[in-house]
């Protein structure tokens, strides 16, 4: 009875509490809650005409016609190899990126390098294919220069090659995002206790085996924070830099998850399988970033709720 | 870290300056090229004569620029949405996030708050039922379309509550203890406190709103009302499939480039003149997730 009594009293106080939050809460319950309950489409043969009432129920057909399409496999593959070399090699570079800057001395070339390597990431996709497809071109001042240099016969048609599109897509994105992935190894480097280098020095190390026995086991949790974290980016290839960069040319190595799901939604109206396949993805993502942050918490400390 | 002149430190310094400089020249030749382009004459382009400095100066692709309506139709439809769109996020973020850092004595339904966003922000929607709800909402094709689902950015919400939580307690319990309520409390205390992290997010928002071209693409048909980015990049798709194009068409294309590179000058200023204020606060954005206890 007293316990009953003191809830009412709470409520009384915290009602404007709960009034600050309707908003947010409702926009998120409209615009993320229901289209999550609208996925009950993959089992649906949805209709736009009947809605998602009376269209009609064919349980696990999608899903069963889903891995009969030989698409499917293919931009899983694609996905998956895509966004695997996306992780690495941005790791790699970033943590490349900060070892340099860390042993760069003149604070302006630093400021400076850092100014210029940071802009990309804010730049849209539309805007970077744009420039990409302008220097790729065959009439590009890419080929243009490896012509002029006697290094290839023909232009190449670097974003219509099957062979070169998943490299290209790896490589331009590590070109937009390496700097702006360094910050963090930026700040774990400014941490690292400055009296390690001086007794090293003493003992003779020489600068190369001071980065390999100081330098980088102090960024090594950082390192693993990250690598761990980006687990749950497995299944997210990049929709706006692959749609703004392939062709149907190249669908084949370069189709991922959601550029298929995007094509098969609005440009092939099948709604209900495109639905299926994005909430397979919904589903293996969502397990993979519990299990990144269960790692995380348990490594490196860390937890972002 | 003290450094001594010796050969090998000179050898390594020399290394490591050139290795900057290559990872430097890496990400600004692409730019310069685009710029070069944009003030070079149609010829030169043409020609491939261009490389990262303006051959034939001209400013002929931005008079020519000047004239095309639709280009500032839509850069005025983005500005719009910025605004609208930055501001939308600002206030429903202050007003999730502020309840959310309490404690669960001073406000009991915060868990159940809490898991609900958190479940928002682990299951993403998905894309043709999210299609459908803003069609049935009466949002599609027009500039609503473009703020309020997008509405409440809950990574930001998240990064704000950490921030509110790791305010010092002390100033809390003192206003507390003068008698102020919750409100007051967010608005006299936490809020004028958070500058920084607001600045983060805000300007996160800001950069995210005009890179979006995906929400213009699905949601607005109206030609008047499509915003810069989905404007330029139904340019983009134009451009691609060279193939199916006569020689004639291609010349065609091929000319419109310096055209091309003035507008994504143009687009690109707006994001070089919050640049700098971003600098001055990404780091924080990206230590603010942390939660130190």
């Amino acid at each position: 009875m007293k316990k009953e009594k003191k809830k009412k009293v709470s409520f009384a106080r915290t009602w404007p509490l709960h009034l600050m939050l309707l908003p947010g809460v409702l926009v998120l319950f409209v615009y993320t809650i229901l289209p999550l309950l609208g996925n009950v489409m993959a089992f649906q043969n949805f209709q736009p005409i009947l809605g998602f009432f009376k269209s009609k129920w064919v349980g696990l057909d999608n899903f069963k016609y889903m891995f009969m399409l030989p698409d499917t496999f293919n931009i899983f593959r694609n996905t998956l190899i895509i966004a695997v070399g996306k992780i690495i090699f941005n790791l790699v570079m970033s943590v490349f990126f900060a070892v340099l800057l860390y042993e760069m001395g003149g604070k302006h070339f630093k400021k400076m390098t850092q100014t210029i390597c940071f802009l990309p990431h804010f730049l849209s996709w539309v805007i970077l294919a744009m420039i990409f497809r302008d220097l790729l071109d065959g009439s590009g001042i890419i080929n243009t220069v490896l012509l002029k240099l006697g290094m290839i016969e023909e232009a190449i048609v670097f974003l219509g090659s099957n062979s070169l599109f998943q490299g290209i897509i790896v490589s331009t994105d590590v070109w937009k995002e390496f700097g702006y992935g360094a910050i963090i190894f930026i700040a774990a480097l400014a941490g690292i206790n400055q009296e390690l280098y001086e007794a090293a020095s003493i003992d003779g190390a020489s600068r190369l085996q001071k980065i390999w026995n100081i330098t980088l086991p102090g960024i090594k949790v950082t390192v693993v924070l990250v690598a761990t974290l980006n687990i749950a980016n497995v299944l997210n290839a990049g929709f706006d830099q692959v749609y703004n960069l392939y062709s149907p040319i190249v669908y084949e190595t370069g189709d991922i998850i959601d550029t298929y799901v995007y094509r098969m939604s609005f440009e092939s109206a099948q709604y209900s399988l495109a639905t299926a396949i994005g909430l397979l993805k919904s589903v293996v993502s969502f397990v993979l970033i519990v299990l990144s942050n269960y790692l995380a918490k348990r490594f490196a400390n860390y937890r972002i709720f | 870290m003290i450094k001594y002149k010796t050969m090998e430190n000179r050898i390594f310094d020399f290394v490591v300056t050139l290795l900057l400089v290559i990872l430097g020249l890496l990400c600004l030749l692409p730019l310069l090229h685009v710029l070069a382009l944009s003030l070079s004459s149609k010829n030169a382009a043409v020609a491939g004569r261009v490389g990262f400095w303006p051959v034939e100066f001209t400013f002929a692709s931005y008079e020519y620029l000047l004239q095309d309506a639709r280009f500032f139709q839509s850069f005025v439809v983005s500005v719009k949405r910025v605004i609208l769109g930055g501001g939308i996020n600002l206030i429903l973020t202050i007003l999730m996030a502020y309840p959310l850092s309490l404690e669960k004595e001073e406000f009991p339904a915060r868990d159940r708050y809490m898991w609900f966003t958190i479940f928002c922000m682990l299951f993403g929607a998905s894309l043709v039922p999210w299609y459908f709800v803003i069609k049935e909402t009466g949002l599609l094709d027009s500039i609503w379309a473009l703020v309020i689902p997008s509405g409440v950015p809950v990574y930001n919400v998240i990064l704000l509550m950490n921030f509110f939580r790791n305010q010092p307690k002390a100033i809390k319990e003192s206003a507390k203890i003068d008698g102020i309520n919750q409100v007051q409390m967010m608005f006299l205390i936490c809020v004028p406190l958070a500058k920084p992290a607001l600045a983060t997010v805000t300007l996160f928002s800001i950069v995210g709103h005009w890179n979006n071209f995906f929400d213009g693409m699905l949601l607005i048909n109206t030609p008047a009302k499509v915003p810069l980015q989905t404007y330029i990049q139904s340019l983009v798709i134009n451009m691609s499939d060279t193939s199916k194009l006569s020689t004639e068409q291609l010349i065609n294309m091929m000319s419109q480039r310096t055209f091309n590179s003035a507008k994504i000058v143009i687009a690109t200023i707006p994001i070089l003149v919050i640049y700098p204020f971003m600098q001055k606060y990404f780091v924080t954005g990206i230590t603010l997730g942390s939660v130190k206890e």
